[in-house]
């Protein structure tokens, strides 16, 4: 007993002892033109594990500068990070480091290496908060990190061309990362992420980005939701993926050829949910996909809700709401066992005489001329006239060319809205 | 002509033809929305109706409004009066009532509906516009055919088939070509062929709003810059300003010789 | 007052008027009588400006018409049809063409001498056809230009009518207008005419007064004298 106690005591005092040296050892080190260190690269080599760096307004031309040991950089206001051009800013070779505050502008670019303004390698449990990263190549860029936090950082460039021009956040081999409420405008794809896994992404908002909003690339078991992506070359494509969900999000005029809110090719098993697709050319552009749910979406404006292309199996359409779109659904290849059941069409015309609130009679969601536009673009000016309505009439009494049992077998009278 | 056109004008405001014309539209409008009570969707449905019916009911009404007032013609004809003032004015009087009709039929329901503090009232000032446009060349449109027909019957029959060329058989043409045709480029010859039907161009007008989503989808590059920016939209309207223009002029070239 | 020079006028094949020359110099009621088709009313329509003609001059106190609409000033004219706007009423209508003519106009008392006060609030297409010929005659005196042109007066009128009629040719010739007449209605001619002007084939056949007309044809009325005429031509 008295034994015991004695290796209690033992114990207490080694911990008391370690305690006292980790918190006369965690000092805050200032830098500033005045100050001790005037650059951030002898802040950070004067810097013992676990300190504070505490960078005051200024602007510091550093690049390259590797932090290999848990530090934490905090920016006060106008504390500017130049780049000069040259290759990249800061590069993380630590766990446990936190950037927060800074400023970041001028980071190099180059044709084979991609220079970013923060770049993590083989990190964990590191956090980028609140950063304003300016004129970047890449921006934040993580390879073979784990549970790192990027979250309420604002990045912008200039992207003129896919291939000079980077990604604002992008992941390479990474695990557990969450990125919420950054800001990304003018790169090439606002978020990238390849061969990710059980990642969050949510509450982002991805603008004028030339390629993406955000794309996947061989993901798994991520989600993203309540993001906005506008007005990008595509707003999000998810490829070569399983398991992701997606929902609250909202894509909203991604304009032009080939252009999407929503790009799904060759992944599994996916859920979309309670997103709002508005004024895109093609809402989700969908190819190779099996047993994807989506559920409870709005389709308003825009030129194709949804087209699909061959090779589908299992994807169901439920308790969408289709508002006002040129287009539904363009369909490609066989019906394989695809459904449409239970949606709403702005341009359903039917009645329901038992009031259960389901039409009685079917909506073919597919319309002949989709399949005139598609093979004569040059059509599309006829839209909406008197012939073009004809022929879709004479279809829809006798169809020929469209899938005979494309068929929404129960639309709904009303527009759906569930408890959410 | 002023005076003409107010003569005709009251004339025509009390005719049956223009309160039938009003009351269809009225009736019209408070029947979309309620089976609808979505403004948005009335709106589409309304375009089909606009882009069809008006420029029917515009040719039928001024063939007939012509024929019906053959001999006053004649009577005004025998006053100190220019003759092109009195077509003109007589042309003027009908398009304006059948606009009116046009405007406060379609404009009263919808005002009800609250269409002013929607998203769409734009795409609907649109429709009433295009409408108004409508109205204007195929009444013109009408008088040059009557005018050219001493008998009723066949000028009725040019009427309708005038009518039909533009508004189904035109475009059912144009389809046809662009579709055997597809290994050509082919974006001009859609564009200029869209562009020469009135009927095609107000649809297009229409489509400016309601559609351009997949209208940006299209690879050409004419068509994105007709459709992409606000030329296309003033171009648009200055065609319609010539299909007005033209057959106006024809009316006082036709008029100047015509025997009575 | 009126020069009609070669005038010409084809519809389609059918020529109507072949080389008319026609000179009215005189005030006075100068009827244009002929068969149906001879081309009376294309005359009268051609001196209006309504029809057109392919050759030939017509001028009005020395000014040629062609193109011209202020001349119509001194011109009223009575249609044969009555046909108005169905839905004016007719004080509009008088009101139309007051405001069209700018003129001072006496529509207050032919309104009164053909009694239309009760029918001034109604609408044109509601009226009879007695009453709209009789709205028609008041348009056309209302004016009192020096040139009158009235085709077919007499239609649909009732007698009374037709003796008011009578009477406001009569003070206009005293009063020393030019007026030209068609009529079917032989008696009413030989009664009010000063000179017959008969037209055939599209050519003028006979210029003169009806004793002239009747002595020629040895004849002793009007209907006769213009029966042996068409007789003459067709033998």
């Amino acid at each position: 007993m008295s034994l015991n106690f004695k290796h209690c005591v033992t114990v207490a005092i080694i911990l008391l002892l370690l305690w006292s040296v980790v918190v006369t050892n965690a000092k805050t080190i200032d830098v500033c033109k005045l100050c001790d260190h005037t650059t951030i690269r002898s802040g950070v080599e004067f810097a013992s594990s676990g300190d504070t760096i505490t960078i005051h307004q200024g602007v510091y031309k550093e690049n390259e500068l590797i932090i290999n040991k848990p530090l934490t950089l905090i920016g006060k206001k106008e504390s500017i990070l130049d780049g000069e051009k040259k290759g990249n800013i800061l590069l993380i070779d630590a766990n446990y480091v936190n950037i927060m505050g800074l400023t970041f502008i001028n980071v190099g670019s180059s044709y084979t290496e991609d220079f970013a303004a923060i770049k993590l390698r083989k990190t964990k449990y590191c956090r980028i908060e609140n950063n304003f990263l300016d004129n970047v190549f890449f921006g934040i860029v993580l390879e073979k990190s784990r549970q790192a936090l990027i979250k309420g950082n604002q990045i912008k460039s200039n992207a003129k061309d896919e291939f000079n021009s980077g990604n604002g956040i992008h992941l390479w081999y990474c695990q557990n990362i969450t990125i919420d409420s950054n800001a990304l405008y003018n790169l090439r794809d606002g978020i990238y992420l390849e061969f990710v896994d059980s990642s969050t992404i949510t509450r982002n908002i991805s603008k004028n980005n030339l390629r993406y909003g955000l794309h996947f690339m061989f993901s798994n078991y991520d989600v993203y939701s309540n993001n906005l992506f506008q007005n990008n070359g595509a707003g999000v494509a998810v490829m070569f993926s399983k398991h992701i969900q997606m929902f609250q999000n909202t894509f909203t005029k991604n304009w032009g050829v080939a252009s999407y809110g929503l790009l799904l090719k060759e992944i599994n098993d996916a859920e979309i949910s309670h997103n709002v697709f508005e004024e895109n050319t093609i809402g989700i552009n969908v190819e190779g996909t099996n047993r994807i749910n989506y559920f409870a979406n709005d389709f308003k404006s825009n030129g194709w809700a949804v087209k699909i292309h061959g090779g589908c199996y299992l994807n169901n359409f439920k308790q969408n709401n289709f508002l006002y779109n040129t287009f539904d659904i363009s369909y490609n290849g066989k019906m394989n066992d695809n459904t449409f059941d239970n949606n709403y069409w702005s341009n359903y015309t039917g009645y329901d005489l038992n009031k259960d609130q389901i039409g009685d009679v079917p909506f073919r969601p597919v319309k002949l001329f989709s399949y005139v536009v598609n093979k004569t673009p040059e059509t599309i000016i006829l839209l909406r006239s008197l012939f073009i309505d004809l022929i879709n009439v004479s279809e829809k009494v006798s169809p020929i060319f469209t899938p005979d049992n494309l068929i929404d077998n129960q639309p709904l009278m009303n527009i759906y809205r569930d408890k959410n | 002509m002023l005076k003409i056109l107010k003569y005709s004008f009251y004339d025509l405001v009390r005719s049956r033809w223009s309160l039938i014309y009003f009351a269809f539209y009225i009736t019209l409008g408070f029947v979309l929305l309620f089976l609808n009570n979505d403004i948005s969707k009335s709106v589409i449905t309304l375009m089909n109706i606009i882009i069809v019916l008006t420029p029917l009911i515009a040719t039928l009404l001024g063939i007939m409004y012509y024929y019906n007032s053959r001999e006053f013609i004649e009577l005004l004809l025998a006053h100190p009066m220019k003759r092109s003032a009195i077509f003109i004015g007589q042309y003027l009087g009908l398009s304006i009532s059948l606009s009116i009709s046009l405007i406060l039929g379609l404009g009263i329901p919808f005002l009800i509906y609250g269409v002013l503090i929607s998203t769409v009232i734009f795409d609907f000032l649109t429709l009433i516009l295009v409408g108004t446009f409508l109205n204007f060349i195929f009444v013109a449109l009408a008088y040059n055919i009557a005018l050219s027909n001493e008998n009723k019957i066949k000028g009725f029959g040019y009427a309708i088939l005038l009518w039909l060329f533009l508004a189904v058989i035109y475009d059912g043409l144009l389809l046809t070509l662009l579709v055997v045709f597809d290994d050509y480029p082919l974006e001009k010859t859609a564009l200029m062929g869209s562009v020469l039907n009135p009927i095609d161009l107000s649809r297009i007008l229409i489509l400016l709003k309601l559609d351009i989503s997949a209208l940006m989808g299209y690879t050409g590059a004419i068509f994105k810059n007709f459709f992409g920016n606000s030329m296309g939209m003033l171009m648009a309207f200055a065609i319609l300003l010539v299909w007005v223009v033209l057959p106006v002029g024809r009316i006082v070239q036709i008029a100047k010789r015509k025997d009575f | 007052m009126i020069k009609i020079e070669n005038i010409h006028k084809k519809f389609g094949k059918v020529e109507v008027l072949k080389g008319v020359d026609l000179h009215i110099g005189t005030p006075g009621i100068h009827a244009i009588l002929g068969p149906n088709g001879s081309g009376k009313t294309t005359l009268i329509k051609s001196i209006l400006g309504l029809v057109i003609p392919d050759k030939g001059s017509i001028k009005i106190n020395g000014n040629n018409i062609s193109h011209q609409w202020k001349y119509r000033k001194n011109i009223d004219y009575l249609p044969q049809i009555a046909q108005f706007p169905n839905n004016l009423k007719v004080s509009e209508l008088l009101n139309l063409i007051k405001d069209l003519r700018n003129q001072n106009t006496r529509d207050q008392d032919l309104i009164k001498l053909f009694e239309l006060t009760p029918f001034l609030n109604k609408k044109l297409g509601h009226l009879s056809g007695g009453t709209r010929q009789k709205v028609n005659i008041v348009l056309a005196f209302m004016c009192d230009s020096p040139l009158m042109i009235l085709d077919e007066p007499t239609t649909g009128l009732d007698p009374l009518s037709t003796i008011h009629l009578k009477e406001l040719l009569k003070t206009a010739t005293k009063n020393g207008k030019t007026i030209l007449i068609t009529s079917h209605i032989m008696s009413f001619v030989e009664e009010n005419a000063d000179e017959i002007v008969f037209l055939m084939d599209g050519k003028i056949y006979f210029k003169g007064s009806t004793a002239t007309l009747k002595k020629n044809t040895g004849m002793n009325n009007l209907e006769a004298a213009i029966a042996e005429l068409l007789k003459e031509n067709h033998a």
